[in-house]
């Protein structure tokens, strides 16, 4: 198919997940990401997949846990409160090291919040969000073909190295319509000798646990963990550089309020503003060099993002404190106009703030 | 034949642009002289509705009833009373914009008696062939079937609303007609407008029967 379509953002996480070879939807409704469930279930039993409304969020990811461990691609999704409660699923897939995709559309929160987009999720995307030591990679599209592309890449990631891949939402990416052509979509097969398949008598038994009573042996599993986790910092940071080459003030953001500041940064250099943007485009692993690289360079940085500054946090770190870090921030489910994003960039610019 | 039914629904698939329809058209009726109110019949999709241009058909003088839920993030599917009056009074013009697919056109249902009973309306199909899961007459018909059934009433006709968004080409529009053919010949419903966004009328007003240009429309970043 590389005919354009016009698709919601939620349309095309579910439909790139149908071609990245994900035959298992299971959720529980909750706006802004209830289009996910609505055209899986459309679509799913037409192509011999399953789509299941759980009774709840918890039970749908325990399902997940249960199609992973038999090595097929499986997913879910929901929007912040939802994620909230899968999030003790998440922390057993990971301590299981088991492959799953999993889709947050955000709204506003704490607690049920609101509705409307938000990015208020990162701490409990990028930190773990649930218990224990562990991460997941966190993908944060920028677009409704990138919602499509990311989600079939969390796939191939979360097989790769066995790990949970979070696509990090908002409502509005979730909601907005636009033409896309889902038509390289690139399943990487990976070999799955752990999965829960049926022995046939032929081998012995796979376990699928993450109970590790004796304490040498959960530290061993951590380390190794981790040592995963480093492969996947070198080798699997993604990002994108705009207007950077000459650029003094660096703004960072990702997903719709990177679409907010690259208007923002247009209307500043008509202006004589010298400014550019490093875009995550994984939050974790969160992409330090090249922010450590630019701190050389510019005079300042911008987060700007939609929650009380989260984002802002890993920029300090990864810049190491050697330029000021700003914060331009909207939240409750507000959106920053590129207006207010310009102001930020001309305040700093003539170092107020 | 006189030129609007007194009653005018619209309905078809979510995001097939039945909201953006349903504003221009009235828009239209009004630019015309003709009193015209609008319902926001959607109880599905507390994002994109009718309620987001109040204030341009508040300008225009269009009289728009919705859930005073709506837009206030309150995600409650209820409808007010109010909606009644379109149905009731019948020496005004009313727009129903219905909620998508059979789940939104399930609060059609409680007024459908009282529209067939006055017998003096149209409702109509809005279709876009650019839409991932009405990319073929037979979704768009599936889709047709599940409305009808859920809301308890027929079509009447077809909107050609197919687009791409911005991306829209002329090429674009003078390809859906043919696919708007064939889902009118296989249903027998006439194709009562195909939409078209200022840009790019004129490439094609001498090659479409009945455009209907839409000037107000949502943007987004």
């Amino acid at each position: 198919m590389s005919e354009k379509v016009l698709m919601k953002g939620n349309e095309a996480i579910a439909e790139a997940a149908i071609k990245a070879g994900c035959r298992f939807y299971f959720g529980y409704p909750i706006t802004p990401q209830t289009e996910v469930a609505a055209y899986m279930s459309k679509r799913m039993p037409k192509i011999g997949g399953t789509f299941l409304q759980a009774e709840s969020e918890i039970a749908a990811i325990n399902m997940v846990i249960g199609v992973s461990s038999t090595g097929k691609r499986v997913m879910t999704s929901s929007s912040s409160p939802g994620v909230s409660l899968k999030s003790e699923g998440i922390s057993y897939l990971a301590g299981c090291d088991l492959p799953a995709l999993v889709v947050n559309v955000q709204r506003g929160g704490p607690g049920l919040g609101g509705i409307q987009p938000s990015q208020s999720d990162y701490f409990q995307a990028t930190k773990g969000g649930s218990h224990g030591d562990y991460h997941n990679i966190v993908l944060a599209p920028s677009s409704v073909s990138e919602m499509a592309l990311l989600t079939a890449k969390g796939f191939n990631l979360a097989d790769k190295y066995r790990m949970v891949c979070m696509i990090l939402a908002d409502g509005t990416m979730g909601q907005m319509m636009e033409p896309v052509a889902i038509d390289d979509i690139v399943i990487e097969e990976v070999e799955k000798p752990w999965a829960l398949t049926g022995t046939d008598c032929k081998r012995p038994r796979n376990i699928v646990n993450s109970l590790y009573l004796k304490p040498e042996e959960l530290e061993r599993k951590n380390f190794e963990r981790f040592a995963k986790y480093k492969t996947v910092e070198e080798n699997e940071v993604l990002y994108e550089s705009y207007m950077m080459e000459d650029a003094d003030i660096c703004i960072v953001s990702f997903g719709i309020t990177a679409r907010v500041s690259k208007n923002a940064i247009v209307a500043a250099r008509a202006k004589g503003i010298k400014v550019g943007m490093i875009r995550p485009i994984t939050l974790w692993p969160f992409p330090k060099k090249p922010i450590l690289e630019a701190a050389d360079k510019v005079k300042a940085f911008i987060s700007v993002e939609m929650n009380m500054g989260q984002m802002i946090q890993d920029v300090e770190l990864a810049e190491r404190c050697k330029k000021p870090v700003y914060l331009c921030n909207r939240t409750g489910g507000m959106i920053p106009s590129p207006e207010e994003v310009l102001a930020s960039i001309e305040k700093v610019n003539g170092g107020e703030q | 034949m006189k030129e609007f039914k007194r009653v005018t629904l619209f309905a078809g698939h979510y995001g097939s642009g039945k909201t953006n329809v349903a504003v221009n058209y009235a828009l239209m009726m009004k630019e015309k002289g003709l009193d015209v109110a609008i319902a926001d019949l959607d109880i599905v999709n507390p994002y994109f509705r009718t309620k987001d241009s109040a204030d341009e058909l508040e300008k225009h003088g269009i009289k728009l009833i919705s859930s005073e839920f709506a837009g206030s993030n309150v995600d409650l599917p209820a409808l007010p009373a109010e909606i009644y009056s379109l149905v009731d009074i019948h020496d005004r013009y009313a727009i129903f914009d219905i909620g998508g697919d059979d789940r939104g056109a399930t609060a059609l249902g409680r007024y459908a008696d009282a529209i067939k009973s006055e017998d003096d309306y149209e409702l109509l199909m809005v279709i876009n062939k650019f839409r991932p899961l009405s990319r073929t007459p037979e979704l768009v018909l599936e889709i047709m079937h599940e409305i009808e059934t859920t809301a308890n009433m027929k079509f009447t006709g077809l909107v050609n609303d197919s687009n791409l968004g911005a991306e829209t080409t002329a090429a674009d529009v003078l390809d859906s007609v043919g696919f708007a053919k064939k889902v009118s010949e296989i249903t027998g419903l006439p194709i009562r407008f195909t939409t078209v966004t200022r840009k790019i009328f004129d490439e094609v007003k001498d090659k479409i029967d009945n455009l209907m240009v839409i000037k107000l429309q949502k943007k987004i970043v």
